[in-house]
């Protein structure tokens, strides 16, 4: 979908935009809280168009992410003739989806939002009474403790349920860079709760 | 040179007949009942005629063949956990009278190595257990001759039983209580087959190498003392409880299952683990696997027999001729 035109953009300098939202405590980045922050690349395309790029910002300052660096490929343009650009954030973690709606929501063109956040994936097979231990909620538990995604999943319950007999289920998650090994025990101590056990792949092994 | 051999189980007999080919002589040969010793070598085929036809191997008494005239005591009697007796003291008897010790017990090196190693330092005699880990597989050969010091990891499938039910399962698509009871009728598993599913077995060897790793970074007995690894100190999991389907579902993906027992500074751990399909570890039947991390050799494997009379006699008599 084209981007719509941006209104004009703020004459202020970005890094002063987030005095608006001063008094706006959540919106801050940690500066001092305890939060984690999260490194992120995302994306972009631009009209060639004056303020545009300080548009493209706004967001990211309002949400309260640091801009680490911004690459702003003026020479070249995309298939649709819009200037790429790629802008590399960091943000507590429940603050990401925010600057990517605001940034649609201002029109601009979000092409890729972090490839690099699941960097890694890890298959592991689960084997318990795994419908009868409500398997939605294993999974669930599974993407909230272990902040990785669940790709996908195989279930084998050839007894079905509510027999004795155990069942199986292969998951492939999505995991960010590096962090696998910590994916994989936080699954064993998920898994752990309704008995179930995980056959993962060797640490540090895919 | 002159063995006494303590057990006559498959590979007490199998060292016991082989020593001759490797140019050794057999001064003593017992069994938990009784023993046969003679100074100018024991006529091991007719010792162990007897014991197959019921009768005891000799006239004396097990002590006898601990006390008898030998270069090196082979020490083949059944595995034994905690204190690992009567192995452990059988072990302390031969150092201290400066003879040397070959292992292919597993029990005191799991489970005391500090102790071991303290005792050998006392004596003349030096110790060797090549045969209790991974069989006919030089795993402790290697790493010594790689240097324990740049090995970060030793890992493998360390159970031929269990991989022969975990291989079963998966080719054949059949039920772990079905293939179990195959192996048992092929001699495979044993009438209890525990220590093997459950995964002691793979935990004990993986003990030893992780006592071997950390010992390498010991400068003194009172340091090994302190970091010795026992089996109470690996996280172990067994196979009992994998249902054919996860191994349908694995097979799906390109993968296997397969038990895998690890040992690292940090310790040991066995488990059921996925491994690739056609990957390193992933060996079939009753083969063993090992895989060495070295700092600079990068990751090697060796693979072959893990268990058996001939094959783990192959081991003890490499360590017997290390001593020469």
């Amino acid at each position: 979908m084209p981007s719509e035109p941006t209104t004009a953009p703020d004459e202020r300098p970005v890094d002063t935009v987030e005095a608006d939202d001063g008094d706006d405590a959540a919106a801050e980045t940690d500066g001092g809280h305890e939060t984690e922050l999260q490194a992120h690349t995302i994306r972009l395309e631009l009209v060639d168009e004056p303020g545009q790029l300080l548009a493209a910002l706004k967001p990211i300052a309002d949400n309260g992410a640091n801009l680490l660096s911004i690459f702003h490929e003026r020479g070249s343009l995309t298939p649709r003739g819009r200037i790429p650009v790629e802008v590399d954030i960091e943000c507590p973690p429940d603050r990401f989806e925010g600057i990517l709606d605001d940034l649609r929501s201002r029109g601009v063109n979000v092409i890729q939002a972090d490839a690099e956040e699941y960097g890694d994936e890890v298959t592991v097979v689960l084997v318990g009474h795994l419908v009868d231990t409500d398997l939605s909620d294993t999974l669930k538990n599974i993407q909230d403790c272990s902040g990785a995604s669940v790709a996908d999943i195989d279930l084998s319950a050839p007894a079905g349920a509510g027999s004795e007999a155990h069942s199986s289920a292969r998951l492939r998650l999505r995991a960010r860079a590096g962090e696998t090994a910590s994916v994989v025990e936080t699954i064993r101590a998920v898994a752990a709760e309704k008995d179930i056990d995980v056959i993962a792949p060797l640490e540090g092994r895919r | 040179m002159k063995l006494g051999v303590l057990g006559a189980g498959a590979v007490g007999r199998s060292v016991a007949t082989l020593a001759p080919e490797y140019g050794h002589e057999v001064t003593a040969l017992a069994d938990s009942s009784a023993a046969v010793v003679d100074a100018g070598g024991v006529d091991v085929d007719a010792a162990l005629a007897r014991k197959d036809a019921g009768d005891p191997l000799g006239d004396a008494e097990p002590g006898d063949a601990l006390a008898g005239e030998y270069d090196a005591l082979v020490e083949a009697t059944p595995t034994t956990l905690g204190d690992a007796e009567p192995g452990f003291s059988h072990v302390r008897a031969a150092l201290e009278r400066d003879r040397h010790v070959v292992l292919a017990n597993k029990g005191p090196v799991a489970e005391r190595y500090a102790e071991v190693r303290e005792l050998e330092a006392d004596s003349a005699g030096e110790v060797y257990f090549e045969a209790t880990v991974g069989g006919a597989i030089p795993v402790c050969a290697t790493v010594d001759d790689l240097g324990a010091k740049h090995v970060s990891a030793v890992r493998g499938v360390l159970n031929g039983t269990a991989n022969f039910v975990l291989s079963r399962m998966a080719a054949e698509g059949l039920d772990y209580d079905h293939v179990l009871a195959e192996a048992q009728d092929l001699g495979v598993a044993e009438a209890d087959p525990s220590f093997d599913v459950e995964g002691t077995d793979a935990a004990l060897k993986c003990v030893i190498l992780a006592n071997v790793l950390r010992e390498a970074d010991c400068d003194s007995l009172d340091e090994l003392r302190e970091v010795e690894v026992t089996l109470a100190d690996a996280e172990v999991e067994g196979i009992r409880d994998i249902p054919g389907s996860a191994l349908e579902l694995a097979a799906e993906d390109g993968r296997t299952v397969r038990l895998v027992g690890e040992a690292t500074r940090d310790g040991v751990n066995v488990g059921p683990r996925l491994v690739p399909e056609n990957g390193t570890l992933s060996v079939t039947g009753t083969r063993n696997i090992v895989e060495i991390d070295h700092e600079y050799a990068g990751e090697l494997a060796i693979s072959g027999r893990g268990a058996g009379g001939e094959e783990t006699a192959s081991a003890v008599l490499a360590d017997v001729a290390r001593l020469e």
